[in-house]
């Protein structure tokens, strides 16, 4: 295999591109807490992505990217700036549809089993079906309760008490009701930094999405509402299949449980965290998460 | 600078020159403790009861890199938190670093039951002893040279020479225990070159760790404890 082919067999604890039936072998299975591990690895493809090329205007910016993630699992997109990573991330709810010029050339991307850029797709269906959380915390400058609800009042939802019920839900479920729960009708643009962000997140889950996608969440955080987030993230990826794209890579070890390293708008190498981080097969993945090169 | 393997544009910050500041004062560390083990099989075979005082005085430096190797490490790791090969070379550069310490401190013992045994006529000729320094010796260069080389290989060859010193040891100590009962006035002499064995074997398996720390930190296979690759 040349160095800038995407390893896609990996080692026995991470499923194949080409099949979801995976071997575990005995000595991966060799302790419960790995055997926990490699069964959360085996599950089901919930986005598959598969041979993607894409452009913008005439640059190729993603090169035959094909690899399946996982239900309920944390993907996490590592690279170097201007490798392809938020551009994968905004073609999985098709963000890159409200940039011009831009198009997913060859391939697919299915959710589900449904190729999201298939002409019959509902593309505001499909962004309730998987939401996203972006670098700079956005919250809208309305209530904390209005935030939250948003997206309900856009579908028409009227009734208050699934309204209440909806916020106190999706605050609870961002680790941030005990916080505001005294201020649900005060501006959100009073909350700290990193309550906004959860703030955000809230309101991505507020539409229970499937999938929720994070394009660097805590980039713009201190290290305490980053430890927040982080945690939150682990809670939530119980109930919702996360992707994630970060410059930080230990956010990415620590948050992770798949890590794909992209260069140059390919995919070098996708894995479990734990073997990108101790064992990358490519050399390339080595240098970059060493910080050897970038 | 390109790295030449992927030809992606290669960085050498303040990671990089720390981790070869660790690699050079394991180098140092391990000619040292080379330098030592030979030093105290000289004064042996030799009588010579300078050399034997000198492989003493020469101990403390290796002491005090061993606690610089570890500064180094603590210190590394606790600023760049390093990963893969990174990683792994921390703590197996701690653990050689503790390795060749004892080794030198092996070489101390060897030099102390030299002097005892300078006090009275040789029990026997040395042969069997210097055959065992030889091969725990070669297998410090080779454990060191594949640290060097990037060479797991040469690191698994040199985890099987144990057992070599091991047998030569056992033979040796039935050997020794059969002059001690024919004629009790060897005793002294009989049990001070057991000793001496003794530290060589503890050489070997030292030697035997270092290999297969070399052998983990390029293969990220451990093979301690009769564990196969």
């Amino acid at each position: 295999m040349s160095s800038n082919s995407p390893t896609t067999t990996m080692d026995e604890s991470i499923p194949t591109v080409q099949t979801d039936e995976v071997v575990v072998t005995p000595a991966a299975a060799s302790t419960s807490q790995t055997s926990d591990k490699v069964a959360r690895l085996n599950a089901p493809t919930v986005i598959d992505i598969e041979n993607v090329d894409f452009h913008y205007g005439k640059n190729k910016a993603l090169h035959g990217i094909n690899f399946p993630i996982k239900e309920k699992l944390v993907t996490a997109f590592i690279g170097p700036s201007g490798c392809g990573k938020s551009t994968l991330l905004r073609c999985l709810n098709r963000m890159n549809d409200l940039i011009d010029g831009t198009r997913v050339s060859a391939g697919s991307i299915k959710i589900s089993g449904v190729d999201i850029y298939h002409p019959s797709v509902d593309v505001i269906e499909l962004r309730k079906r998987v939401g996203m959380v972006f670098q700079k915390s956005n919250p809208f400058p309305k209530s904390v309760y209005e935030n939250v609800v948003y997206g309900l009042r856009l579908q028409g939802v009227k009734d208050k008490a699934r309204l209440d019920e909806t916020v106190e839900r999706s605050l609870r479920g961002a680790a941030l009701w005990e916080e505001v729960r005294d201020r649900l009708h005060t501006s959100a643009l009073g909350l700290s930094g990193g309550q906004q962000q959860r703030l955000c997140i809230a309101r991505a889950i507020a539409v229970e999405p499937e999938i929720i996608l994070m394009d660097e969440p805590c980039s713009a955080l201190d290290p305490i509402a980053t430890v927040k987030v982080e945690e939150l993230i682990h809670q939530l990826k119980q109930d919702y299949t996360i992707v994630i794209v970060t410059h930080n890579m230990q956010q990415a070890g620590r948050c992770s449980d798949v890590t794909a390293f992209f260069y140059m708008g390919k995919l070098i190498e996708i894995d479990a965290t734990e073997k990108i981080f101790t064992n990358p097969s490519q050399k390339q993945t080595e240098d970059y998460i060493s910080g050897r090169f970038g | 600078m390109t790295n030449p393997a992927t030809n992606i544009p290669f960085s050498n910050g303040p990671a990089s020159e720390q981790i070869a500041n660790i690699r050079q004062t394991l180098l140092m560390m391990a000619s040292l403790a080379n330098r030592n083990l030979a030093l105290a099989m000289r004064a042996l075979v030799e009588r010579d009861e300078k050399l034997a005082a000198s492989v003493e005085a020469e101990d403390s430096q290796l002491d005090e890199l061993e606690i610089t190797i570890d500064e180094l490490v603590i210190n590394h790791m606790a600023t760049h938190a390093p990963v893969a090969t990174d990683c792994r070379f921390m703590l197996v550069a701690s653990k050689i670093s503790s390795n060749l310490e004892r080794i030198a401190d092996q070489a101390v013992s060897i030099a102390r039951r030299s002097i005892e045994l300078n006090k009275e006529p040789l029990l026997k000729p040395l042969i069997d002893i210097p055959r065992m320094a030889q091969i725990a010796e070669g297998m410090l260069r080779d454990g060191i040279t594949a640290l060097i080389d990037r060479k797991p290989e040469l690191a698994q060859e040199v985890v099987k020479r144990d057992k070599e010193v091991d047998l030569i040891n056992k033979q040796l100590a039935r050997e020794l225990l059969s002059f001690m009962l024919e004629d009790p006035s060897t005793i002294t002499r009989a049990l001070n070159l057991t000793i001496v064995a003794r530290c060589l074997e503890r050489v070997a398996d030292h030697c035997k760790n270092i290999a297969e720390e070399v052998y983990y930190l390029y293969a990220a296979v451990d093979i301690r404890h009769e564990r196969t690759p």
